[in-house]
């Protein structure tokens, strides 16, 4: 695996009025590493990546997204990332075909951008024979696979996913990973927050945030090892109870 | 051996969609029972149909004894359901929750409060008692949800999804909580789309498009594993993992995290797969270990 | 009371208590809406707008143009020289009206038994029209009667107008928007709530109890009845300082028989919120299914005998329609319930019927 550093951040931290969100944390991300993001609900986790998005600013400290500062060149963070949640706001009333083109639309591909775009992206996720159907007629795993690929039109190089298939058949899942692999190896960097220890499992590598600070880090198999636990659930609870 | 639900042949369809097919069921009083699928499998009809919420097309249910279709009333009077959304009132407090529901099912004034106090302590909601639902953080709103389902101490039990979008803290304090019911003797019966919840329960059975595919303890539930499994560790798991799946004795391949599974059907010929399949990648050293399968790993096979 | 029901009651005031944006709007709305009905509707016609072309130029025409100067229902607008000059005023709306005296108007006044005006009037508002011609009509007629004193009187009407002598059009129609508002906000609420109740989820919770149908639907009526009750004091009260609306007869019965209406809005409330599953579209059919029918259908500002007879048919189910004749024939007659007790059995039987209709299709499940 190359070791291109694709997110950088040092000693990030974010307050609102007293209360510390995010308590100056540092970590790096590669290109083509799927990075898992755990923590309890108000751990800092969602914080951190409306920074790294560009939709919040850090009160101290820096980070960087593919080089670009997150205090000044939110614009083009923003062209660079793509974000997929398990909520994603697909709309159900529109055709698969038309909610590609409405997000492939939103990202300013031009018509003929768009055209092979929306080919592309109906052949890879295999979506062709539904691309006339309702999107509210589809089964959950292909809802899925559609907001996929609508993050994936503009060709980010850092993908972030919330919780990205909670509910689904592990059939579906495991289909789903399959692909997310795929993205990894062509260098996306996949950054995941989830609270399903199913999906935990599938991560590079994972942080575990509590009360605003990281207070662990490594691969899922190191983690269960290092506290020599059974499940990386485990290790969380053992992590936060203390 | 009594049952406190059965479930016969039950069927429901939504206009063409079939949710439960043909299902069978039975739970024993005083176990708690894991109903695991995914999103659509049927779990929350069924549990709907428990309750006298929708109606069957065809099958017999039996809650406690009475009748699903006829005797529905002295079901409810038995019966703590928790739907899968948050179904309380945000604008009334806790306290205020908890008492509505007290009155509605018709608990005497002078037990009232002290099933409240008790509630209120077993689910360490006690010092948010003033606080209005709203105010709640996910755990501790499932926790009210429950204390709401309790508050007229059914026999049974039936959660649809308690633990869903629950951090991991709070989901284990709400399995704590339910493993406590159910050892005073209550019959649970819970559904849950996350497989490593399994575990947690008396027996397990899966759910798929309506149908149970398998009913067992979660212990003897690797045993249904068809295949072989082997755990296979290396430096570049992805080219390894491309390069297993071109063997022909290797049925499937799937990368966590930075390892990959593959199964099939012959010890002996994946060994020989392996060794083949990591010969051609060039990778200097690598481990392979004959693993057991998962709950997750035993519904793929199952679906298939 | 059974005691099932009063839990519900009990949760469903802390709604509304706990909710002070809702219950502003609750008062607030029809405060408003009353204010903004009284003062702008209005049929009373003042400062209408009359071009006066005199080509006679006689004591009798100057005699006859001075009745529209000295009158606060008419305001000259132009004096005319010739016939060309009034097409234009009347396109650009600066009359609406305008009065012609031919010459020799003077002379036959004296000479022959009869004399004539013209009178053109705008009629492309049928109804101000109308009025301008009663106007018109009766301000000459007066003139004609003070011209005749001297000689002998031919027939001569003359009007007195009952319960509302001014013939004041606020009187009429405060105490019919009382029902308007009445009806819309008794449906809205209740629908509302029980709608907001499956949206949420909560009545999956409730249905699961042991609960009837019956407990839920009186629980969820009983405190809005108090609350629609107190929103029309408000009106009333409003309508009696604001625009002296006159409450001739015994304002107790008066409480008594709105009760008697608010219960068979709350039914319609009810019966619409058995049928709609979200609060978007119990509001939407509450808002049709009153506003409209109680506007156009009660004799709130059309009367009822003018209208087609299938409109007719379909009035009497319009509770508004029994409530106006009760709230005019209190207010502005001061009549006793021996005058109401029709209109007062109609809305008691409409509110069971619909309350009946209710209970029967609110199932205790989530079928249908």
């Amino acid at each position: 695996m190359n070791k291109q550093i694709s997110v950088q951040v040092n000693d990030l931290s974010r307050h609102f009025g007293r209360f510390v969100a995010v308590d100056h944390i540092s970590f790096e991300v590669y290109d083509g590493e799927i990075f898992g993001f755990l923590g309890a609900n108000g751990a800092g986790k969602t914080t951190t990546i409306k920074m790294l998005c560009g939709l919040l600013l850090p009160s101290s400290g820096s980070a960087h997204v593919k080089g670009y500062d997150v205090y000044k060149e939110t614009a083009k963070i923003k062209q660079n990332i793509g974000y997929m949640s398990q909520k994603f706001s697909l709309y159900d009333d529109l055709l698969v075909s038309e909610n590609i083109e409405f997000f492939g639309g939103v990202y300013g591909l031009s018509v003929r951008e768009l055209k092979t775009a929306r080919e592309k992206a109906l052949r890879e996720f295999g979506l062709e024979k539904l691309s006339g159907k309702l999107t509210r007629e589809l089964p959950l795993g292909w809802k899925q696979r559609l907001a996929l690929a609508c993050s994936l039109l503009h060709k980010p190089k850092i993908l972030f996913l919330d919780e990205p298939t909670g509910g689904v058949d592990p059939i579906s899942r495991r289909d789903f990973w399959q692909k997310i692999y795929e993205l990894a190896q062509s260098g996306v960097t996949v950054f995941v927050t989830t609270h399903y220890m199913d999906e935990v499992e599938y991560c590079n590598r994972i942080s575990i945030m509590h009360s605003g600070k990281i207070v662990a880090m490594g691969t899922p198999h190191d983690l269960k090892e290092q506290y020599n636990k059974e499940t990386v659930e485990q290790v969380f609870i053992h992590l936060i109870d203390k | 051996m009594i049952f406190d639900i059965e479930i016969n042949d039950l069927v429901k369809t939504y206009h063409e969609v079939t949710a439960v097919d043909h299902l069978h069921l039975q739970v024993q009083r005083g176990e708690m029972l894991g109903l695991i699928g995914p999103d659509g499998a049927g779990k929350t009809s069924t549990l709907r149909i428990l309750c006298g919420l929708l109606k069957a097309d065809a099958g017999e249910c039996l809650v406690g004894g009475y009748s699903v279709t006829k005797q529905i009333y002295q079901i409810r009077a038995l019966v703590g359901y928790m739907p899968q959304r948050f179904s309380l009132y945000p604008d009334l407090t806790v306290a205020e929750n908890l008492r509505f529901f007290a009155d509605l099912f018709r608990v005497p004034k002078a037990e009232r409060e002290t099933r409240l106090e008790r509630l209120l302590q077993f689910s360490k909601l006690g010092p948010f008692s003033n606080r209005r639902a709203q105010a709640l953080s996910g755990g501790m709103k499932q926790k009210l949800a429950l204390s709401c389902t309790l508050i007229h101490t059914p026999q049974i039990l039936l959660l649809d999804e308690p633990t869903t979008g629950v951090d991991p803290v709070s989901r284990r304090e709400f399995w704590a909580i339910l493993k406590d019911l159910r050892d005073q003797g209550v019959t649970i019966l819970v559904t849950t789309p996350y497989m490593d919840e399994a575990a947690r329960c008396d027996r397990v059975a899966f759910i798929h498009k309506g149908k149970i595919l398998a009913l067992d303890t979660p212990e003897k539930i690797p045993d249904l594993f068809s295949g072989i499994l082997y755990e296979i560790t290396c430096d570049d798991f992805v080219r390894a993992a491309n390069l297993l799946k071109e063997e022909r004795d290797i049925a499937s391949v799937q990368i966590f995290g930075d390892r990959v599974h593959v199964s099939g059907g012959d010890d002996c010929k994946i060994r020989i797969a392996i060794d083949n399949a990591m010969g051609r990648s060039g990778v200097a050293s690598f481990e392979k270990n004959k693993i057991r399968a998962s709950i997750e790993d035993v519904f793929v096979d199952l679906m298939r | 009371m059974h005691n099932r029901i009063l839990p519900i009651i009990r949760k469903e005031l802390i709604h509304i208590l706990r909710d002070p944006r809702s219950l502003t709007i609750i008062f607030v709305l029809p405060t408003v809406m009353i204010l903004l009905f009284g003062f702008a509707i209005t049929f009373d016609i003042k400062d209408i707008k009359i071009a006066i072309l005199d080509q006679d130029r006689s004591q009798a025409s100057r005699q006859v143009a001075e009745l529209f100067t000295n009158n606060q229902y008419f305001k000259i607008a132009a004096d005319l020289t010739n016939r060309g000059q009034i097409e234009p005023l009347m396109m650009d709306r600066t009359i609406v009206a305008a009065l012609v005296i031919p010459e020799g108007f003077g002379a036959d006044l004296v000479a022959k038994p009869a004399a004539s005006l013209q009178v053109l009037i705008d009629g492309s508002n049928a109804n101000t029209a109308t009025v301008v011609t009663n106007y018109i009509t009766a301000a000459l007629a007066s003139y004609t009667m003070d011209l005749n004193s001297g000689l002998h009187a031919p027939v001569v009407v003359q009007p007195r107008i009952w319960y509302n002598p001014d013939l004041d059009s606020t009187k009429f129609i405060v105490p019919g928007l009382l029902a308007v508002l009445m009806m819309m906000i008794c449906a809205m609420l209740t629908s509302i709530t029980i709608a907001r109740e499956k949206e949420t989820g909560t009545m999956e919770q409730i249905l699961v109890s042991p609960i009837r149908s019956y407990e839920i639907i009186i629980g969820k009526v009983l405190p809005y009845i108090v609350v629609a009750f107190v929103v029309a004091s408000v009106v009333l009260a409003f309508a009696k300082i604001v625009f002296a609306v006159p409450i001739r007869g015994n304002l107790l019965l008066l409480a008594a028989l709105s009760l008697v209406f608010i219960y068979a809005s709350l039914s319609l409330g009810v019966l619409i919120s058995s049928k709609a599953r979200t609060q978007q579209v119990a509001l939407m059919i509450s808002l049709v299914g009153t506003l409209l029918p109680s506007i156009l259908l009660s004799g709130f500002i059309f009367p009822l005998f003018a209208l087609p007879k299938f409109l007719q048919a379909l009035s009497y189910a319009v509770p508004a329609r029994y409530y106006l004749v009760i709230v005019r024939g209190i207010m502005l007659k001061g009549i006793g319930f021996e005058y109401l007790y029709l209109p007062t059995l109609s809305l008691f039987l409409f509110g069971t019927l619909l309350l009946m209709i209710s209970m029967k299709n609110f199932k205790t499940n989530l079928e249908g």
